[in-house]
């Protein structure tokens, strides 16, 4: 998912006995898939586990746009261009959603914002992996938005109302982003050899990071455990990386391009693949800001902020003017 | 100088004979703005005939903790419905 390591009270579950009234009615809604709606009372840690995860959610979403949309100038056709652009702009549509969502519990778009520039608040680690060739576009859409898709399903039925609708919308368009990656990988698989390599680097590059966006193993996290009891997280990382890997496996196969893992074996018994985990110092790394292109990534979405801030500041100024104007002729 | 841009809730009829119905918000400067750019955000796959855009601000909304005084007294009118009514067989559809 697009949310990784996201903490909540880390605390575990409080049992009924230890919860005050409130809490108890409040967990009896959610126990009974009653939505939570921002005025609603909840207690202070679901708002701020809310918002780490929205937060984190909506930062990916748009710092996202950056590799793929690296690619828009260079796109091989009009209208592989024209299908980047429509898919990088609904990244940013997905950002805004999300970004509303966050907000009715309190924050406020700026707030989100400076935390992102500041390294405060995290963003997907994949998106610190740069898109070297076209295929990676196809890779892209093909794995990231695949294990996207993943976890961001179930979150439909998350328990906070503005989060669940969001992702409707979100899930609603997702699928046009795999499809259009996989049909990517598709031309490719099926071109010149030295397009056939391409594609083949691609899955090379991009498989591990994309496993490792469903988090490392939180069977005995305290924070999943919480955030599951209250509906914000419903699958645990491991169950959504072994339904990622099984989906994926005869895709891959079918485009002819091998998996890049020599322990993937299909297990009978557990009725799934066997696989390779991926390396998780690695992951560390990225998330702590070493990643191939995390300067990258943080410099440019500075730039753009810094960059616009005369827009945002004239367009307000302008709109006071002519409010006032208005006031000023009644 | 730092002002956020006001947020407003978008208001979208889907298609000719339905109603608006809220869709989400977003920020902009001002109304025609704000149009604008829910034009981008929420009608991007033909979603839409009509945009509304009213600012967050300006909605009055009833409180959680009203929902009891306002909305329970309905609840015991149940003569207010249809079904509340037995009407013979004989009489065929009413």
């Amino acid at each position: 998912m697009y949310a990784q390591m996201v903490k909540s009270t880390g605390q575990g579950v409080k049992s009924r006995d230890e919860m005050s009234a409130e809490e108890r009615d409040f967990q009896d809604k959610v126990d009974a898939d009653i939505r939570i709606e921002p005025r609603d009372w909840m207690p202070e840690g679901y708002k701020k586990t809310l918002i780490r995860q929205i937060g984190q959610h909506a930062h990916s979403e748009i710092v996202g746009q950056l590799p793929e949309g690296n690619w828009i100038t260079r796109a091989p056709t009009l209208e592989r261009k024209m299908i980047l652009l429509a898919k990088v702009q609904d990244e940013a549509g997905h950002g805004l959603y999300l970004y509303c969502a966050a907000e009715t519990l309190g924050v406020t778009r700026d707030e989100m914002t400076e935390m992102l520039l500041s390294g405060k608040m995290k963003y997907s680690s994949i998106f610190n992996y740069p898109t070297l060739t076209w295929a990676d576009i196809g890779a892209v859409g093909w794995l990231v938005d695949g294990a996207a898709i993943m976890n961001q399903v179930p979150l439909q039925r998350t328990s906070y109302g503005p989060y669940a609708r969001a992702m409707v919308r979100i899930c609603k368009e997702e699928s046009f982003h795999q499809r259009q990656g996989y049909d990517i990988m598709m031309r490719m698989a099926r071109g010149s050899e030295a397009q056939k390599r391409m594609a083949q680097d691609a899955l090379n590059r991009f498989w591990y990071p994309s496993l490792m966006m469903f988090g490392p193993s939180d069977a005995n996290s305290v924070h999943s455990e919480q955030s599951m009891a209250w509906k914000i997280k419903i699958n645990t990382n491991d169950e959504l990386r072994q339904k990622f890997v099984d989906q994926t496996v005869p895709q891959a196969e079918y485009l002819g391009l091998s998996v890049p893992d020599e322990n993937l074996k299909w297990n009978e018994e557990k009725g799934g693949y066997d696989f390779s985990e991926p390396d998780w110092d690695e992951f560390f790394d990225v998330l702590r800001g070493a990643g191939p292109g995390n300067t990258q990534r943080l410099t440019d979405r500075q730039k753009a902020w810094e960059d616009g801030a005369w827009v945002r500041e004239g367009l307000m100024a302008h709109a006071e003017k002519k409010a006032a104007r208005k006031v000023a002729a009644e | 100088m730092k002002k956020e841009w006001p947020l407003w809730e978008i208001f979208i009829r889907g298609q000719h004979g339905l109603s608006h119905r809220h869709v989400g918000s977003l920020h902009a400067p001002d109304a025609e703005t704000a149009i604008l750019n829910a034009r981008d955000v929420y009608t991007r796959r033909n979603e839409g005939v009509s945009i509304w855009v009213v600012k967050a601000a300006d909605i009055t909304a009833t409180a959680p903790g009203d929902k009891g005084p306002i909305f329970e007294p309905s609840e015991t009118k149940v003569y207010r419905h249809p079904t509340f009514y037995d009407i013979p067989d004989e009489i065929g559809h009413m």
